[in-house]
């Protein structure tokens, strides 16, 4: 029988690649769950999927050009997510093309010529270590990486949250009131490429998206405001990939699946206990009634 | 105009027609024998000991991978036409026998290997666990295919293929004879290339680890020992336990040499290397010749360049 401590501390205590894969989902979890609050709020959490297949054809171009380069595959990666971020933009407000369609659009073509690019000039095996992630293959220069788009990130939503938080809640208003709704718009559109990017070197293109999405999904069946969402996002990204990397290493299970699917069973059972959940609500309901 | 100029074209496809068709203006000798060889390796040793006189077609090429191999009609065709087929043995090639049949080869294949006592399959309880499909080919039943690593082994080939290649060409018996003892001078000297090279690294250094099992021979010729890579597989993605697995494997065995080019994702193995400060050595050739312009295009720069490889890993160079 194995000492809890040693269970929880030993690996990272003895292996330092489970440290920087530590490090790594701890700077994930405190930029990517905000940023995915802010998704929710804005019902455009799906958006959040596009984009990150989006983002493959950039990695897919600088992959070919300077093989598994980090530099390459980041610059890459930012360029084609923020040209179909624009570019949907632009269609979407100046043709009778709406948002959501303009958007699928501009994915489908970015993802379609990632996919041709990789397939025809790699091989199978290349387009595999592109689509999935190296939570385990963390190095320093990764890691400066993650840490600096979190500090980016964590600084723009400081400096654009009251804009932001009235665009989610009543973007006309804010149209009305001052230019600064286009300027939050595209300044969380940058926000979510760049996190898509840290994400899509640590979880892979498919995942990169789970450790955004899910745990603000989670949140918000514990609390109401965008303060403390955003507080219990975060510990609830940082608690279930930490747990991720240890069942990864006792249970011999590849880690970025079992991070996202750790997420994704918070979410689950969130959504039956906790106090905004089905369980609680339906109580509350029926006390109501007695009353 | 029109018409005249169609003309000319029309001129101009037949004289290239007959151009294509015509017999070379100085005539080539063309050899006498037709020769098949299973894979690229026994091909160059066939073309070493048949000189002009043979020429060799591969089944399998460089570069590709005899255990997976799949005939096809092409190859039906060239062992149809073929005086005589070479093939390894020990149960290397599987879809040889088939192969013959399909194609019509009258009489039997040379097989290279006789003569030599078998080494028992050890790789097979690491790699072979039978998840993937295209490993269970890579199956031998119980003796290790793999002979050509060692090379006192290649010079009884070498002697095989000399009585093959006079059984089938009798005339060009002596040539044969003559390329065959200079070309195993040669593996002489080869051979006792690769003992010096490993005679000075201390035995307790000659370990390894690599995620081949094709090197049973060579381990046994030159005293190095080769140590399967646990925990991490092409097969599948790496979990956080066996990157562990490997690493505690390496700090144990105190391993300096880490050749494990086919596993997943040339990024962990660099984080493997990190982690217990080695340097991730590069390719090892077992099964096929690189093209031309590579650096194992013929057996003895194979031999070599392996040899080079892992001399330099063991000592951490």
């Amino acid at each position: 029988m194995i000492a809890p401590d040693t269970a929880v501390l030993g690996p990272f205590i003895e292996f330092g690649f489970m440290r920087s894969a530590l490090f790594g989902c701890v700077a994930l979890s405190l930029s990517a769950a905000p940023v995915g609050v802010f998704l929710m709020l804005r019902r455009m959490s799906l958006m959040g999927d596009a984009m990150a297949h989006a983002i493959l054809p950039g990695a897919a171009i600088g992959y070919l050009l300077f093989g598994l380069s980090l530099a390459a595959m980041t610059v890459g990666g930012i360029i084609a997510g923020l040209a179909v971020a624009i570019g949907s933009g632009l269609v979407a407000r100046n043709t009778l093309i709406r948002e959501d369609t303009s958007l699928a659009a501009f994915y489908l073509l970015s993802l379609s010529l990632g996919v041709l690019i990789v397939s025809v000039r790699g091989n199978s095996v290349d387009l595999l270590h592109v689509l999935f992630g190296t939570v385990l293959a963390l190095d320093t220069a990764a890691l400066a990486l993650l840490w600096g788009i979190t500090g980016v990130t964590v600084a723009t939503l400081l400096v654009i949250r009251r804009p932001l938080i009235l665009d989610c809640l009543d973007p006309d208003f804010l149209r009305q009131v001052s230019g600064l709704g286009a300027l939050a718009h595209y300044g969380f559109l940058a926000l979510l490429v760049i996190n898509l990017v840290a994400g899509f070197h640590a979880l892979g293109t498919l995942m990169a998206v789970g450790i955004m999405v899910l745990p603000a999904a989670a949140a918000r069946f514990w609390v109401r405001r965008v303060g403390p969402l955003i507080g219990a996002a975060t510990t609830i990204a940082l608690l279930a990939s930490v747990a991720g990397l240890l069942v990864s290493y006792h249970a011999d299970w590849p880690t970025s699946p079992v991070i996202v699917l750790g997420l994704g069973l918070v979410y689950l059972l969130s959504m039956v206990f906790a106090p905004r959940g089905v369980l609680r609500q339906r109580s509350v309901r029926r006390s109501h009634l007695r009353a | 105009m029109n018409l005249h100029r169609r003309l000319h074209t029309l001129a101009a496809i037949a004289s290239l027609g007959a151009l294509a068709f015509s017999p070379p203006g100085h005539a080539q000798i063309t050899p006498p024998v037709k020769a098949v060889a299973s894979f690229s390796i026994l091909g160059d040793l066939v073309r070493q000991v048949g000189g002009e006189r043979v020429e060799v077609d591969t089944l399998v090429g460089p570069g590709a991978d005899a255990h997976v191999f799949q005939p096809a009609p092409s190859h039906a065709r060239k062992v149809g036409q073929a005086q005589v087929v070479f093939a390894n043995g020990l149960g290397f090639e599987g879809w040889m026998q088939r192969l013959l049949e399909t194609a019509g080869f009258k009489g039997k294949p040379v097989v290279v290997s006789e003569g030599i006592k078998p080494l028992r399959a050890e790789g097979d309880k690491h790699h072979h666990s039978g998840k993937n499909p295209a490993r269970s080919e890579h199956h031998h039943g119980d003796t290790d295919p793999h002979a050509w690593q060692a090379v006192p082994n290649v010079i009884t080939y070498i002697g095989n293929i000399s009585k093959g290649l006079c059984a089938a060409d009798a005339a060009g018996c002596d040539l044969y004879r003559k390329n065959a003892a200079a070309y195993t001078t040669q593996l002489q000297a080869l051979d006792a290339e690769i003992k010096a090279a490993w005679a000075v690294v201390p035995p307790a250094q000659r370990k390894l680890i690599t995620s081949h099992d094709a090197f049973g021979y060579y381990a046994k010729a030159y005293g190095v020992m080769f140590l399967a890579a646990q925990g991490v597989s092409t097969d599948s993605e790496a979990s956080a336990k066996g990157v562990a697995q490997l690493v505690r494997q390496i700090k144990k065995e105190q391993i300096k040499a880490l050749f494990v080019e086919s596993v997943a994702d040339p990024r962990l193995i660099e984080q493997i290397g990190r982690e217990t400060g080695i340097k991730p050595a590069g390719a090892l050739y077992s099964d096929a010749l690189t093209d031309a312009s590579g650096p194992a295009s013929t057996y003895l720069a194979m031999m070599r360049a392996n040899t080079q490889a892992m001399t330099r890993a063991v000592q951490g160079k």
